[in-house]
């Protein structure tokens, strides 16, 4: 069988890992995107205690490889009872490991968004939580979804260590195929091909949402 | 210094809109309220003036609870919260409860006007009606366009902040603190950040609010002849402190202090 006959014969099974990423990052990005908002506004509130406890989060997370808290995860959880499938405990790794990334993102959305803005919310006799929802954190997403967007993308090649926890998604798949035919070379370049034409798209939107960010940006200065 | 409670003087009497009694305030090292007392009546039009840096602003500041003071005690109606030493017990909780009901009697115009830029000028008027007030959507946005339309911007309704010049960013300002009524509006300089020829319709919509009715009102301001014109009382603040006050006639024509006579000479060569 020819090399593009092989490719074209395990289409299915390729396609199919490339769900299991796409679903893995997706939902990843989404316990990033809800605890790191949840880690930022507890710092940025400064509330006694919990602050220190976000803090540490941080460091603790961005100081640790993500394959070692895939182990831990995976590996040393069940020896306390405490089971999850392959899929979940990649899910949940990649979620917490780039939360820490995003609490730092979303902090520093906040922390631009000016004083007068909670200044105003309380005098209109808003509560910290409204003050929060209605005003602050509308305001602090806009310049930041670059940067958001760009975590997305490295947590979409980040994906590839799920495959050492037995999540079949793109790269466990490949390696699945390429142990039984052999064909290293078209599979792992096939492979290369995927990663590449879905994260380069993604990362010029993102350059172009920084563009726009920083005009709006510039707008903001001007009024 | 007064520092037991219980010596204060009476409480202020009843009709009293506005009081800080014995109220310090430092950033730092830097006093810039030193045991500052005041009342303010009910229905009465207030001025502070003086020079930058003697404290006005802070005054109404601390009465709208955005500056904590060392000491001292902050009534507005007949609700009040104390401070350091003059802090009552209660928990944190009960104390966020006080000064959120504090809040809701007074409203607060900003000399940066901090409307919310993510938000029609519709939409920052009816917010705190919505979300506080616990009006539904409808009711709201109605009475925000009322409110809008009492400032002269009934046909901005949808307009977003950067699209309004600053004397109409002010207005819709104003309207989103009168739309909930409060006993007691507090104007912070707010002219001061408008070019010259946007002052007046800026200073035209708090006229006409002073004239409607019995709204108390507390004005930090630059513009001498405005507060000549709207007060019932100017006050005169330096260092943290009341160096003078008086009918808007004496404090003008006849000032008493030599640092009143000139802080107003000073202003008027300007």
């Amino acid at each position: 069988m020819g090399t593009a006959a092989y490719l074209w014969s395990v289409r299915s099974q390729m396609a199919q890992g490339l769900v299991i990423t796409l679903e893995a990052t997706g939902a990843g990005m989404a316990i990033a995107l809800t605890v790191g908002l949840g880690i930022a506004v507890i710092r940025v509130l400064k509330l006694p205690g919990l602050s220190q406890v976000a803090r540490f989060y941080i460091l603790f997370f961005r100081n640790t490889p993500l394959l070692v808290q895939l182990y831990v995860w995976y590996y040393v959880l069940p020896q306390y009872g405490i089971v999850l499938s392959a899929f979940l405990v990649g899910v949940v790794g990649l979620g917490i490991q780039f939360s820490a990334y995003t609490a730092e993102v979303y902090r520093a959305g906040l922390e631009q968004v000016p004083r007068g803005q909670w200044e105003a919310g309380s005098a209109l006799g808003l509560r910290t939580a409204a003050i929060l929802r209605s005003i602050i954190i509308p305001q602090a997403f806009r310049p930041i979804v670059p940067g958001l967007g760009n975590y997305l993308i490295s947590m979409f090649k980040d994906s590839a260590y799920l495959s050492v926890v037995t999540v079949f998604e793109l790269l466990g798949t490949t390696e699945q195929l390429a142990a039984s035919s052999f064909r290293y070379t078209a599979l792992f370049t096939l492979l290369g091909v995927i990663y590449f034409s879905l994260s380069y798209p993604a990362s010029v939107c993102v350059r172009v949402l920084e563009r726009r960010a920083a005009r709006g940006r510039q707008n903001a200065l001007r009024s | 210094m007064l520092s037991d409670p219980n010596t204060f003087t009476s409480p202020p009497g009843r009709g009293a809109a506005v009081a800080l009694e014995d109220v310090h305030k430092r950033y730092g090292e830097k006093v810039v309220l030193d045991g500052l007392s005041l009342t303010v009546a009910s229905g009465e039009k207030v001025a502070i003036i003086g020079p930058s840096g003697s404290g006005k602003s802070t005054v109404l500041r601390c009465v709208m609870a955005l500056e904590e003071p060392e000491k001292g005690r902050i009534h507005v109606g007949d609700n009040w919260i104390g401070f350091g030493s003059d802090r009552g017990d209660g928990s944190r909780r009960s104390r966020n409860a006080e000064i959120i009901k504090l809040r809701g009697a007074v409203g607060f115009v900003f000399q940066q006007f901090n409307l919310f830029p993510h938000m029609t000028a519709l939409r920052n008027v009816s917010l705190a009606l919505r979300r506080v007030r616990g009006i539904n959507g409808t009711d709201a946005a109605a009475l925000a366009e009322g409110a809008l339309r009492e400032v002269g911007l009934g046909d901005k309704l949808a307009a977003y902040p950067q699209q309004l010049s600053g004397g109409e960013q002010q207005r819709v300002a104003i309207a989103r603190a009168c739309v909930l009524q409060p006993q007691v509006m507090l104007f912070d300089e707010v002219t001061s950040a408008l070019d010259p020829e946007l002052v007046g319709e800026v200073l035209g919509v708090i006229r006409r609010l002073a004239e409607v009715g019995g709204m108390t009102m507390v004005i930090v301001t630059h513009e001498m002849e405005f507060a000549r014109r709207i007060a019932d009382r100017v006050i005169f603040m330096e260092k943290g402190s009341i160096v003078e006050e008086g009918s808007p006639e004496r404090i003008f024509g006849d000032p008493i202090e030599v640092r009143t006579r000139q802080f107003l000479r000073a202003v008027s060569e300007r």
